[in-house]
């Protein structure tokens, strides 16, 4: 059996004078691997909830497979939930954990397929212990393997990976991916880890503040991000406020601090008027202070090199620019050092990869949030 | 290097057994109070029990022996109340969980997010030990009286003939021993309530389980430690009661407490008190071992 598709239609959820989730409506569909990703606070763990019946909506309705459930309690639905702390029974063992649900319904040969849903995160051989036996990831995937055992519509993942250590969550991850591609269940994976969002998910929508702020394909979010709060939460962007001056030929003519930077119109959210482009640190290079820019690039500066951080793969320098603020460059380690701490240097990127996004007055919005999941997500480099 | 390690083994043996002695030393006052107040009583009850009357002799008088027939005849005399002090204590138990843990649920839980109202709840459970035990249950003695309110509504609504009343009978008895031991059910339930997580339970229904489910299979599992050491904390105390009886009761409904303080106090038959109070604490001994091995919580205790 595969999964349903779920569907929320403007949800609400209040708290006193506080909004959780905001007018929030969105379809997830049948068999897809769903993130809500967001900072902490941003409504995503009560949109979970919501959906699991733990937590009724303040307004709107709640579908699964076509069928309003928002009125069902946690026990009718057929959903499962894997929580963060686990929430593993601990007078049971791990068998009678995973048979919980069976049980509840009366299901038929129920040790036999929680035995299988053990076998399913190889822990078969662990059944008769009890939950306080076991490690950290083992006790993640009993809570997995008890959820799925139950066949649920949806399944959902309230930042299960949260608590594992990286070698295990990285092991996790591609583990999770593995299982929902075998059992075909339509998995919603709420997650405040970007790269975790990414890797793992068909569809990624970012929260912030109880709303969606944008929804599609990893690739899709992380090339195109369509507000400032996406493109610093998803990754880092260079965010330069200009204003536009002319459109040729699908090149809209921005102006930025005196110097015309182009982006292409189809990627530009905004046509006029102030606007912020956009662009990945790691889409930029780095000129000396006399080199030309490659034919048909746009080119900023000349700067002042601030600070070099060495990472391995990539470095990363961070450039003031005079009227544009301080750019982020990521360079692949492959010419050796060409800049340093107090340096002359100009930037460049291909306008292909630009973006210009609307100027809300805001353009620091999101910017500490994506530091910290930067930091969170140990994804200093793409 | 050989020797330094030597040396350094030498020393913590010593330490070892330095503060070995200091525990010991510590221990001291408490075992000693324990001997003089438990071990060395319970022989003497034990010893006295097997003693027999000096026939002929003046009223109490008694002389070493070794007669079984003691217990034997405490038996077969006074079975019937045995089976009333542990019919009685049962009763009573049963009603103080069924009182107790809702009361509980309901501090330890529900109150939960507000800790001011959790508090004063608790006081209010535990407020009754302001009054003397006595008084207290001279109270019910009122609140049961022929001419009280509870009867004449229990009389008006017909559950109770026009003839009948409550004091001197076995429900008077019952509910003095409920009312007075309800504390004592209510506070271990409710720490063990207190504990509980709240997740276990929405985890509970995630899984399919309705309400009343999830309470069967995981509220209740989880809370059983303190369920178990509630009963006993009733169940004993119940059982070897005599104040509930004496005050609330009649001849028809003494308990082995009553017989126990009129043998010791009245009739001055020494040996049989004495062997009634330790058949009395082997049964409730077999009882306990008997219970905690049954509801299978040596590993939660």
């Amino acid at each position: 059996m595969s999964g349903r598709d779920l569907e929320l239609v403007s949800v609400t959820k209040r708290f006193g004078d506080f909004t959780a989730v905001d007018d929030l409506s969105l379809t997830m569909p049948s068999g897809s691997f769903f993130a809500l990703l967001g900072p902490s606070g941003c409504g995503k763990t009560t949109m979970l909830r919501i959906i699991a019946g733990l937590e009724s909506p303040s307004a709107g309705r709640v579908f699964i497979g076509g069928e309003d459930i928002t009125a069902t309690r946690a026990h009718q639905r057929p959903v499962n939930t894997v929580f963060q702390s686990y929430a593993l029974f601990p007078h049971l063992d791990v068998i009678e954990n995973v048979a919980f649900g069976l049980r509840r319904r009366r299901e038929k040969h129920v040790v036999e397929r929680a035995m299988a849903a053990l076998d399913l995160v190889e822990l078969r051989h662990l059944a008769g212990r009890k939950p306080a036996q076991l490690s950290g990831g083992q006790q993640q995937r009993v809570a997995l393997a008890r959820a799925l055992v139950n066949n649920p519509a949806v399944l959902l993942l309230d930042e299960p990976l949260g608590a594992l250590d990286l070698k295990l969550r990285r092991q996790m991850q591609v583990e999770l991916k593995r299982i929902q591609d075998e059992v075909g269940l339509t998995f919603v994976h709420v997650t405040h880890d970007q790269e975790e969002a990414m890797t793992m998910a068909d569809t990624v929508a970012v929260m912030n503040a109880g709303r969606i702020e944008q929804m599609g394909a990893p690739q899709e979010l992380y090339d195109l991000p369509r507000t400032p709060f996406v493109a610093n939460f998803l990754g880092r962007s260079n965010l330069l406020a200009g204003t536009v001056t002319d459109e040729h030929g699908g090149l809209l003519g921005v102006d930025v601090a005196g110097t015309r930077v182009q982006v292409p119109a189809d990627r530009a959210v905004a046509r006029s008027g102030a606007v912020l482009v956009g662009v990945r640190p790691e889409k930029v290079i780095l000129l000396g202070a006399d080199d030309p820019a490659p034919p048909g690039a746009t080119a900023l500066g000349p700067g002042t090199v601030a600070d070099v951080s060495f990472a391995g793969v990539s470095t990363e320098y961070l450039v003031d620019v005079p009227g544009a603020g301080r750019m982020s460059v990521f360079a692949q380690n492959l010419t050796g050092v060409s800049a340093t701490p107090g340096g002359t240097v100009r930037l460049a990127w291909s306008p292909q990869h630009a973006f210009a996004l609307v100027d809300d007055g805001a353009p620091d919005d999101g910017t500490g949030e994506a530091v910290e999941a930067a930091e969170l997500s140990e994804a200093a480099a793409p | 290097m050989t020797a330094a390690l030597v040396v350094g083994h030498g020393t913590e043996v010593a330490g070892a057994r330095r503060r070995s002695r200091t525990a010991w030393l510590l221990l001291a006052p408490g075992l000693l109070y324990l001997f003089v107040f438990f071990v060395a009583p319970v022989a003497v009850l034990l010893l006295t029990s097997l003693f027999e009357r000096v026939p002929g002799g003046p009223v109490g008088a008694t002389r070493p022996a070794f007669a079984v027939s003691n217990y034997v005849d405490a038996v077969v005399t006074y079975a019937p109340q045995f089976g009333r002090s542990f019919l009685y204590a049962f009763i009573a138990t049963v009603l103080a969980l069924a009182i107790g843990y809702p009361l509980a649920y309901v501090i330890g839980v529900r109150c939960r997010t507000r800790p001011l109202l959790q508090g004063v709840l608790l006081v209010l459970v535990i407020a009754p030990f302001f009054t003397s035990f006595i008084l207290r249950t001279i109270a019910w003695k009122q609140i049961l009286a022929d001419d009280s309110v509870v009867v004449s509504v229990l009389k008006t609504v017909s559950l109770l003939p026009d003839d009948a009343r409550l004091t001197a009978t076995p429900v008077a008895v019952v509910a003095g021993l409920t009312y007075n031991f309800l504390p004592f059910m209510t506070l271990p339930v409710y720490a063990s309530l207190e504990r509980l997580d709240l997740r276990l339970v929405e985890a509970g229904g995630d899984l399919y389980a309705t309400p009343i489910s999830t309470f069967r299979h995981v509220t209740l599992p989880l809370t059983m430690p303190g369920i178990v050491s509630g009963s006993l904390l009733t169940f004993i105390p119940a059982a070897g009661d005599y104040v509930n009886s004496a005050l609330l009761g009649n001849a028809g409904t003494s308990m082995v407490g009553n017989v126990i303080d009129s043998r010791f106090f009245r009739v001055v038959d020494y040996p049989t008190a004495a062997a009634l109070s330790v058949i009395l604490m082997a049964a409730v001994l077999l009882l306990v071992a008997w219970y905690v091995r049954r509801s299978g919580t040596e590993d939660l205790l």
